[in-house]
């Protein structure tokens, strides 16, 4: 169980880390980042199968059948359109 | 001991998220670090059929997970794959958006819970649930116009009478009943649907107003919003990578939508709450030295094949024309003449920072060649042409000198400074916001109108005919 002042320390720590990542990345990057970051926050599909495992009746359970899909939507198309967009990012000293 | 196993791997995934953005920090390694962050997604989402809340068994919830785990992935999948890159910053708002709700989802089971009956886990959890609800729900609402409005789906901006009263009025609604919910136990459900209907609202009517040009900030500004919305649910389920990785994307994501209203010279303030052009928009009138004058394409070329330096600035009208693959195959031509090339890319030209870069990797331009504003404006002076392609404010000089302009302050590529300019253009109209450029009217500026690809595309069959 993560509680109170530990659940701040994370949520503090984690902020900074993120803040940090992010401000020494190129601007030729930032969209694929952007697109990156848009899978990271896929992981709600984690939650949203808790929340439809634990659902009960009928109002729960559609309600959560909808977060998974949504949630599965989230981290499957920000993954393949990240890959996407970095396959094509070349460097004149490769390949060539 | 699954438990111990769920933990585990949870904490490994929280540790390679952060490490996976970390390697996307550098064009060369971004693509391992996407490939380990969705082996640790998989890793994740395998182990969370493990959890005390998941019952190993073929009832109701097991199906219906399965189904909408398949579902939603193939959706996604399938778009993902056909999405034209020109399109992809609509399609990527759009699955933030998907995030944005799966979280208010997360919380509306919890808080449905809650108002049926089920045992409270205190007021600070049911706080957070409807914290993370609101946020969730506005940023589903909003991607979703977002991409309508990107896609063309929805071309005019939207103005309610007293269009700023009225989402105050909802913002005061959403806070009301948002308290009510969080209050009280048993939650009322009526409360309840009142708090999630005026919240999706509030996300439509925020939206509604803003510009495409401004939409990049938004979505970028919603991507940091849905990452906090999946934190508090993190919390609500008490999730520890949930926690981490929405926290990650939740600052990552509010410092790029700094750098980007940063780029347009505009306050986050500013984007949201006045429409472009509206506030003190009236275009003055003034006195532009010079006129416009025209250049034929075979001009044009011979100007850059017996250039040294080239200096290509290509804007959104470039996207739109997809004149991406024509500008690589003139790059290419020209440094066959020995013409040094490079790309010139403004930090919002595009509908996203970036997606110039993304476009131009498409057509296979080398990522070493494309420079952005500071690296490149030093070298202006010593480029004999500057080729400006679909851009214009991006590349107006009163923003440097023009107090009264309003996008004076605007940091911009100095592209009059080289020795010749060549606009493409389609026609003689000003740029997005509506002020003239004095760029087209310099000594040394010639105007070469048409559709982008087809006017590229006559420079190539110029440059060729001198080879010939």
């Amino acid at each position: 169980m993560i509680e109170g002042f530990t659940a701040l320390y994370i949520f503090m720590l984690a902020a900074f880390t993120g803040y940090e990542v992010i401000s020494r990345v190129p601007v030729i990057l930032h969209t694929p980042l952007m697109s990156g970051s848009y899978f990271v926050h896929g992981i709600v599909l984690v939650g949203a199968m808790i929340a439809l495992g634990h659902a009960e009746g009928t109002l729960e359970l559609a309600i959560g059948f909808f977060a998974v899909v949504l949630a599965a939507g989230n981290a499957v198309g920000g993954y393949v359109a990240t890959v996407r967009m970095l396959e094509m990012f070349k460097s004149s000293k490769e390949g060539k | 001991m699954m438990s111990l196993a769920v933990d585990i791997t949870y904490f490994l995934t929280a540790f390679i998220f952060i490490y996976g953005l970390k390697q996307m920090s550098s064009p060369v390694t971004a693509r391992g670090g996407i490939v380990i962050a969705g082996i640790a997604m998989l890793a994740a989402t395998l182990i969370t059929f493990g959890v005390p809340q998941i019952h190993l068994e073929l009832n109701i919830n097991m199906v219906l997970m399965l189904a909408a785990i398949a579902a939603g992935s193939a959706v996604a999948y399938i778009s993902a794959k056909r999405v034209e890159m020109t399109n992809m910053p609509q399609m990527i708002a759009m699955y933030n958006g998907m995030g944005g709700g799966a979280a208010a989802a997360i919380a509306a089971v919890e808080l449905v819970k809650l108002a049926s009956g089920g045992a409270s886990h205190g007021m600070v959890i049911q706080v957070l649930a409807v914290l993370g609800a609101v946020i969730g729900a506005v940023s589903f609402s909003g991607s979703l116009v977002a991409f309508a409005k990107l896609q063309g789906l929805m071309r005019k901006t939207l103005h309610l009478p007293l269009h700023q009263f009225v989402n105050l009025g909802l913002f005061a609604a959403v806070c009301v009943t948002g308290y009510w919910v969080a209050t009280a136990h048993p939650v009322d459900p009526d409360h309840l649907l009142w708090f999630f209907a005026i919240a999706v609202v509030l996300g439509v009517l925020v939206t509604l107003p803003i510009g495409g040009a401004d939409m990049p900030v938004v979505i970028s500004l919603f991507n940091a919003l849905t990452g906090l919305a999946v934190a508090f649910e993190g919390f609500v389920l008490n999730n520890a990578a949930m926690i981490i990785a929405g926290t990650v994307v939740g600052s990552s994501g509010t410092l790029l939508t700094q750098l980007m209203a940063k780029a347009m010279n505009r306050s986050l303030a500013n984007v949201l709450f006045s429409g472009f052009g509206s506030a003190g928009g009236a275009a003055v009138a003034e006195d532009i030295e010079g006129s416009m004058k025209e250049i034929q394409a075979q001009d044009a070329a011979i100007m850059m094949a017996y250039a040294e330096n080239v200096i290509i600035v290509p804007g959104y009208g470039m996207a739109v024309a997809q004149a991406q693959h024509k500008l690589k195959e003139m790059e290419d031509l020209l440094e066959e003449r020995g013409v040094n090339v490079k790309y010139a890319i403004h930090p919002v030209a595009g509908r996203m920072p970036g997606h110039m870069n993304v476009l131009l990797a498409e057509a296979g331009v080398e990522y070493d060649k494309i420079y952005d504003l500071e690296e490149i404006n030093p070298s202006f002076p010593q480029a004999d042409v500057a080729l400006v392609i679909g851009a214009n404010d991006v590349v107006n000089p009163v923003a440097r000198t023009n107090p009264d302009s309003p996008i004076y302050g605007m940091p911009i590529l100095d592209a009059d400074k080289a020795q010749n300019v060549i606009v493409i253009k389609r026609g003689q109209g000003a740029g997005f916001s509506g002020i003239e450029n004095h760029l087209f009217y310099a000594d040394n500026t010639r105007m070469f109108y048409g559709d982008g690809q087809k006017a590229v595309g006559e420079l190539i069959a110029g440059i060729k005919q001198l080879q010939g």
